[in-house]
């Protein structure tokens, strides 16, 4: 009966021939997008005589960890063992992905939730703020965390990335589905505010906080250019930065399988993360609208 | 009596709110607010970081768009190509994908979005030195070495630097690694339009594709659209540097692939003209700024 339809269906129960079309069409495409990373997980395991091959083959035929060895091998020659690179990376990423989940849920809540003065224009200038580039004030934030003594602190991974705009609109906009009469209730009871938000709010988006998780984690792991910049001491810089070094001076053959192995490491706990919050990060961005 | 408590209750939720709105805004004004303000002060300056900075006037300015050979034979005409190309185009690929995933079931959409999203995961200057390695300039680059075995060409091409082919590839390039968050809005917009909509607009004739979708889908979910316009903007602006990244130059080879990021860096961290690059930079919110109006002007209600 349902199938007399002919029209836009959405998210079908069950796969039908009319859907064919659109899978000629996603299909290609599909395809270019995901080539690069085969080819990047390819290339990681190919052994030495496989990556001078000539002519180039894609696919690897006797993988190797060769690479991954090598890698961490050169680390070690440069004086700072790789694995401090990594602990850095982690502990910053841990840092900043707890304390903007933190600071943008809160900001959230009383930007959704509150009555205050000032409300209408912050959250104006934060939308404004969506549509920052961040390469324009380089040299301006620069003059600003010299002149904080933030040159060469551990702190300065940790504050820049605090802010996120798009982090703090997503957040908002999913606590104003929270009914009022909630937050009402609660305070009638006695609650106070920040009972409020840890015992009512946090528990119930915890999808959208997710989704800082993972914008914020992308930001924050990817992120070499602090290490370029407002470091100059080499055991407080991250692994993005040394897998950047890595591969921008290795353009002979045996150092592509080394880039190779780097961009492998540098991505896959992104994909990694992403599956895992991927159900929570479509539940938030159902609510992701701009209303101007 | 009811009324001073109410009054008292009023300045409690302000206190709560400062102290709730506080962190956030304190990193907001430090990093993002106080360095846009500083940014377009400097922008009127002559500074190298050695002396401190003499004001100007609209010297940079003017020579910006009087002097600067460069800025204007090169920069904002491959900027707005690459931006035009990049944006809407994207954008549009982004929606039209989202738009026919959502018309798949569950298990097979949720797989093809993670393929379409994962390239916007990837580290820019990592992946760069991979495409550097796909569009080499000699035979033994992936490209090359397909086109070579097809007997499309006799010669190796050098890709990157060659000047015809850069910004094409940066284009490529980004359009590859654009589908992210704005898409997985749209994705999930287009998900949450109505099915009764689409059912009613059937049995009153709509029978064509294009209709629903202009009548139906885009009005249903336009703040997922515009959330998807604003996104792939800044998105499209913020990989600017690409250029750089793929050829390893800046400028990159006759100014081929020179975007107003990478023209920004080679005047901010390469010559230390900081007034000067602030300028830039002054120019390229600007320019961010006028594209946004017109993603409200689409999408936006009434009073954008």
């Amino acid at each position: 009966m349902g199938n007399s339809f002919q029209g836009t269906k959405i998210n079908p129960k069950k796969f039908h021939r009319s859907q064919i079309k659109f899978l000629v069409i996603i299909f290609p495409i599909a395809l270019f997008m995901v080539l690069p990373i085969l080819y990047i997980f390819n290339h990681a395991f190919k052994p030495l005589d496989e990556l001078f091959l000539f002519p180039p083959r894609f696919f690897v035929s006797r993988p190797t960890f060769n690479n991954f060895n090598d890698l961490f091998q050169v680390a070690s020659s440069t004086g700072i063992p790789l694995s401090r690179y990594l602990f850095n990376s982690i502990m910053i990423t841990l840092v900043v992905i707890f304390l903007s989940v933190f600071v943008s849920s809160m900001s959230g809540y009383a930007l959704s939730k509150l009555d205050f003065k000032l409300k209408k224009s912050l959250l104006t200038l934060n939308n404004i703020a969506l549509m920052f580039v961040g390469a324009s004030v380089v040299i301006p934030r620069y003059l600003i965390i010299e002149r904080l003594g933030l040159i060469d602190s551990f702190w300065v991974h940790i504050l820049p990335g605090l802010a996120i705009p798009v982090g703090l609109f997503l957040i908002k906009q999913f606590i104003d589905q929270i009914p009022d009469e909630l937050i009402e209730a609660a305070q009638i009871d006695g609650a106070t505010h920040f009972q409020i938000y840890y015992k009512i709010v946090v528990p119930l988006i915890k999808p959208a906080l997710a989704t800082i998780v993972i914008i914020s984690f992308q930001a924050v792991w990817n992120n070499a250019e602090t290490s370029v910049i407002y470091i100059n001491r080499e055991s407080l810089k991250t692994f993005a930065f040394y897998m950047s070094t890595l591969t921008n001076t290795s353009n002979v053959v045996a150092g592509q399988g080394m880039a190779a192995a780097a961009a492998l490491i540098m991505f896959l706990p992104n994909l990694l993360i992403f599956i895992f919050l991927q159900n929570k990060v479509m539940n938030t961005m159902a609510h992701s609208g701009i209303k101007s | 009596m009811s009324k001073s408590l109410g009054k008292r209750h009023k300045k409690a939720e302000t206190r709560a709110a400062s102290l709730f709105i506080l962190p956030y805004f304190f990193a907001f004004f430090i990093f993002i607010t106080i360095p846009v303000i500083i940014g377009m002060v400097l922008s009127f300056t002559y500074f190298n970081l050695l002396e401190s900075p003499e004001f100007i006037g609209f010297n940079n300015y003017i020579f910006l768009f009087t002097s600067d050979d460069a800025f204007m034979q090169d920069v904002i005409p491959n900027t707005l190509q690459f931006v035009v190309i990049v944006g809407p185009l994207g954008y549009m690929l982004g929606f039209f994908l989202a738009w026919m995933l959502a018309q798949l079931p569950s298990k097979l959409r949720t797989v093809l979005a993670l393929i379409i999203y994962s390239p916007s995961m990837t580290a820019g200057i990592t992946m760069a030195v991979m495409w550097r390695i796909i569009f080499s300039g000699d035979s033994a680059g992936y490209l090359n070495a397909l086109l070579l075995n097809l007997d499309l060409i006799s010669q190796p091409i050098q890709w990157i630097q060659n000047p015809d082919f850069l910004l094409p590839i940066m284009i490529l390039v980004t359009l590859w690694s654009s589908m992210g968050i704005g898409f997985l809005a749209m994705l999930a917009g287009v998900l949450n339009t109505n099915q009764e909509l689409y059912e009613a607009a059937y049995v009153d004739g709509m029978k064509n594709k294009w209709q629903e979708i202009f009548y139906i889908t885009i009005p249903s979910m336009k703040p997922q659209m515009l959330f998807g316009a604003v996104m792939s903007l800044v998105g499209t602006f913020n990989a600017g540097a690409i250029g750089a990244q793929l050829s390893g130059q800046n400028p990159t080879p006759q100014n081929a692939g020179q975007l107003i990021v990478t023209h920004l860096e080679d005047y901010g961290f390469i010559r230390y003209e900081m007034g000067y690059a602030a300028a830039i930079a002054v120019m390229l919110l600007v320019l961010v700024y006028m594209f946004s109006k017109v993603a409200f002007k689409l999408f936006g209600d009434s009073h954008g």
